[in-house]
C-alpha cells in the first residue's frame, strides 16, 4: 500500500470545508479525531521534515507511526500539540483546525491530551506522587482527598502504588517511564500521543510498556498514537500503522498484518530490520579506495 | 560594502536579542500577579534562593567588615578622626558596598544555580512537558523565583551589612580599642534611616530584579545541551555583573546626589 491516499472521501472533505469556511469546527467523521491533511514543515526554509504528509488518527485506536531517526514521527507530534505551526496543509484536532500562535486554544486543546516523552520528562524536585498529581493540582480544584485517591488509582494502574513517595532519582528507566504514563493520563485525556515509549527500556519493561499502552487505551476508551521505530512492539498493540521515510514522507499504510505481509522493498526492510536496502547503511561518501589513497 | 553588511547584521541581531530580552521581561512582570496569588510557591522560592547565597553572603559580610574597618582606621587616624570609624563603615555598607557586593555574590551563587536549574529543567524537556499540560512554565516556574528573587536580595543585602558592621565593631572595639559607645553613637546620629537604609534596600531591589531576570532569561533560553547550560551560567555571572555595576552607578547619582 504504497503512498496514503486521501483520509476522506472528497465529498466529505468538501463538506467538512464547508464546516470551517463557515466558521464552526465540523467534525464530518464521527469515526475520525485527528486528521493531517497535506502537511509540510521544517525548521528551516533549507530543510523540509516533514513533506506533504496525510493521516488520519480514529477514535478509540491505537495507531504507531513507524520510521526511523530523524524521518519526522516526533515533530508530527508537535504538530498536533500545536507547538509549532506547518508551512502548509492543516492539522484538524475533534473538527477544529489547530493553530499553534492561539495560545488560548491551544491550552484548551492541549487539556484534552496527554503526552509521554521519550525519557519521561519527570520533574526532578517532586516525588513520584507529586509528579502524577500536578495537573490535577493545576488543572482541577479537587480536594487533597481526592487527589490522592486519583493520583493513587493511576499509580496502581502502571502497577507503582507502592513507590508513591519515591523521589525521581530512586527509579529506574522503566519505571519512569511508567510514572510519566500515569502522569500523562491522570486527567484522563481523550488523546494520549507517546513519543518513543520503548526506547532504552529492557525485554520485560517493554513488554509491560506494550500491555499498558494497549489496556489502558481499551480500558478508558482514549485514542492512542504511538511514536516508535519498535516493530514488532508496536505490531503487537496497534491497530493501524503508518510507515514514514527518512524524506518526511508516508511510504505504506495499513494494519500490522498488511504491513508485515507488503511486497515493498521499504516496508520489508523496516519491518524485517535488514541493514541495507532501498535505504542504505553508508552515508552518501565517495569511494573507499579513494579516501584511503588507494590505486582504483 | 562587506564591513557595512556585517556591521548592520550584527546591529540587527542585537537589537532583535534587545527585543526578545524586553518581552521576557514584560512577561515575568505579568505573571507575576498570579505567582503572588499562589503565595506558597513565592515564599518557598525565597527560601531556596536566599538560603544558597547564605554561607557566602555572612562570610564575605564578615571579612568586608574587618578590612574596612583595619583600612579606614589607618586613613582617619592620620587626621585625628578615628573616632568617625563606625560612620564611616556604616555609611560605607548600607550605602554601597552591602547592596552591590551581596548583588555580585548572589549572580554568582543562586543566578547561576537557577540558570542551571531551569537550563536543566528544558533539557530534560520538564519545560517542554508542562507546556504541553497546558500550564505555561513562565507562569508556573519563572515568575515565583522572579518574585523569590527580589524579595530575598534585600534580605541578603541587609544582613551583609549587618554583619559587615558586626565585623568593624570586632577590629574597631576589641581589637583596635576605639570606645564602643562612640562607635555605636556616631553611627545613630549620622545614620539616615530613609536616606541611607532606605536607598539601601532600593538598591538592592533594583539590582534583585536585574540578577534574577538575567539568571532566568539565560536559563529560559539556553540550548538544551551541556556546552549551552555551561554557556549560559557564565553569561549569568558576566551580564548581571556589569547589569549591577553600570545601574549602581545611575541609582547613586540619583540618589546622592545633593549632600
Amino acid at each position: 500500500m504504497r503512498q496514503s491516499p486521501a483520509p476522506w472521501s472528497p465529498g466529505q472533505r468538501a463538506a467538512f470545508a464547508v464546516g470551517v469556511a463557515a466558521g464552526r469546527p465540523q467534525p464530518l467523521n464521527n469515526d475520525t479525531l485527528i486528521d493531517i491533511a497535506h502537511v509540510t514543515f521544517g525548521y528551516d526554509a533549507s530543510r523540509t521534515i516533514l513533506n506533504d504528509v496525510s493521516l488520519t488518527f480514529r477514535r478509540g485506536k491505537v495507531t504507531a507511526i513507524l520510521g526511523g531517526s530523524g524521518c519526522g514521527k516526533t515533530t508530527l507530534l508537535r504538530l498536533i500539540a500545536g507547538v509549532h505551526p506547518a508551512n502548509s496543509g492543516r492539522v484538524v484536532f475533534d473538527g477544529e483546525t489547530v493553530q499553534a500562535g492561539e495560545r488560548d486554544q491551544l491550552y484548551r486543546l492541549r487539556r484534552r491530551l496527554g503526552m509521554l516523552f521519550q525519557f519521561g520528562a519527570l520533574f526532578t524536585d517532586l516525588t513520584v506522587f507529586e509528579n502524577v498529581a500536578f495537573p490535577l493540582r493545576e488543572h482541577t480544584g479537587l480536594s487533597d482527598t481526592m487527589i490522592r485517591d486519583i493520583v493513587l488509582m493511576k499509580l496502581n494502574a502502571v502497577g507503582l502504588r507502592g513507590a508513591a513517595q519515591l523521589r525521581i532519582s530512586e527509579v529506574s528507566g522503566g519505571m519512569a517511564r511508567r510514572i510519566a504514563l500515569a502522569r500523562a493520563i491522570a486527567l484522563d485525556p481523550e488523546l494520549i500521543m507517546y513519543d518513543e515509549p520503548f526506547a532504552g527500556l529492557d525485554p520485560i519493561s517493554m513488554g509491560v510498556a506494550a500491555n499498558l499502552i494497549r489496556k489502558l487505551n481499551d480500558a478508558t476508551g482514549s485514542t492512542s498514537l504511538i511514536v516508535s521505530h519498535d516493530v514488532q512492539e508496536c505490531f503487537a498493540i496497534a491497530d493501524y500503522a503508518y510507515l514514514m521515510s527518512s524524506g518526511g514522507k508516508v511510504v505504506a499504510h495499513g494494519t500490522p498484518d498488511q504491513l508485515r505481509d507488503s511486497d515493498d522493498a521499504e516496508v520489508r526492510q523496516f519491518t524485517r530490520g535488514e541493514p541495507d536496502g532501498p535505504v542504505r547503511f553508508h552515508y552518501p561518501a565517495r569511494p573507499l579506495a579513494e579516501d584511503l589513497g588507494m590505486p582504483a | 560594502m562587506a564591513l557595512i553588511q556585517t556591521l548592520g547584521a550584527r546591529t540587527l541581531r542585537w537589537l532583535y536579542s534587545l527585543g526578545h530580552a524586553a518581552y521576557f521581561f514584560a512577561d515575568l512582570v505579568r505573571f507575576s500577579p498570579a505567582a503572588l496569588r499562589r503565595f506558597g510557591l513565592v515564599v518557598a522560592q525565597v527560601h531556596a534562593i536566599g538560603n544558597r547565597s547564605l554561607v557566602i553572603i555572612v562570610a564575605s559580610g564578615l571579612a568586608v567588615g574587618f578590612v574596612l574597618a583595619l583600612q579606614m582606621y589607618y586613613a582617619l587616624v592620620r587626621y585625628g578622626a578615628a573616632e568617625s570609624l563606625g560612620l564611616v563603615v556604616n555609611l560605607s555598607l548600607v550605602r554601597e558596598l552591602g547592596p552591590v557586593v551581596a548583588a555580585l555574590l548572589f549572580a554568582g551563587r543562586a543566578g547561576t544555580s537557577l540558570t542551571a536549574e531551569i537550563g536543566l529543567m528544558k533539557a530534560g524537556e520538564q519545560l517542554a512537558a508542562m507546556e504541553l499540560m497546558a500550564i505555561d512554565p513562565r507562569a508556573r516556574v519563572l515568575a515565583p523565583r522572579f518574585l523569590g528573587g527580589i524579595v530575598a536580595m534585600p534580605i541578603l543585602a541587609l544582613l551583609f551589612s549587618t554583619i559587615g558592621i558586626i565585623g568593624a565593631w570586632v577590629v574597631a572595639v576589641l581589637l583596635i580599642g576605639i570606645d564602643a559607645g562612640n562607635f555605636w553613637s556616631i553611627q545613630q546620629s549620622g545614620v539616615d534611616i530613609w536616606r541611607d537604609v532606605g536607598n539601601g534596600i532600593v538598591k538592592s531591589a533594583v539590582f534583585g530584579v536585574i540578577c534574577t531576570f538575567v539568571a532566568l532569561y539565560q536559563g529560559y533560553e539556553t540550548q538544551a545541551t551541556p556546552e549551552g547550560v555551561a554557556y549560559a551560567t557564565t553569561r549569568t555571572v558576566v551580564v548581571s555583573s556589569l547589569g549591577v555595576l553600570g545601574i549602581d552607578f545611575i541609582l547613586t547619582a540619583l540618589m546622592f546626589s545633593t549632600p
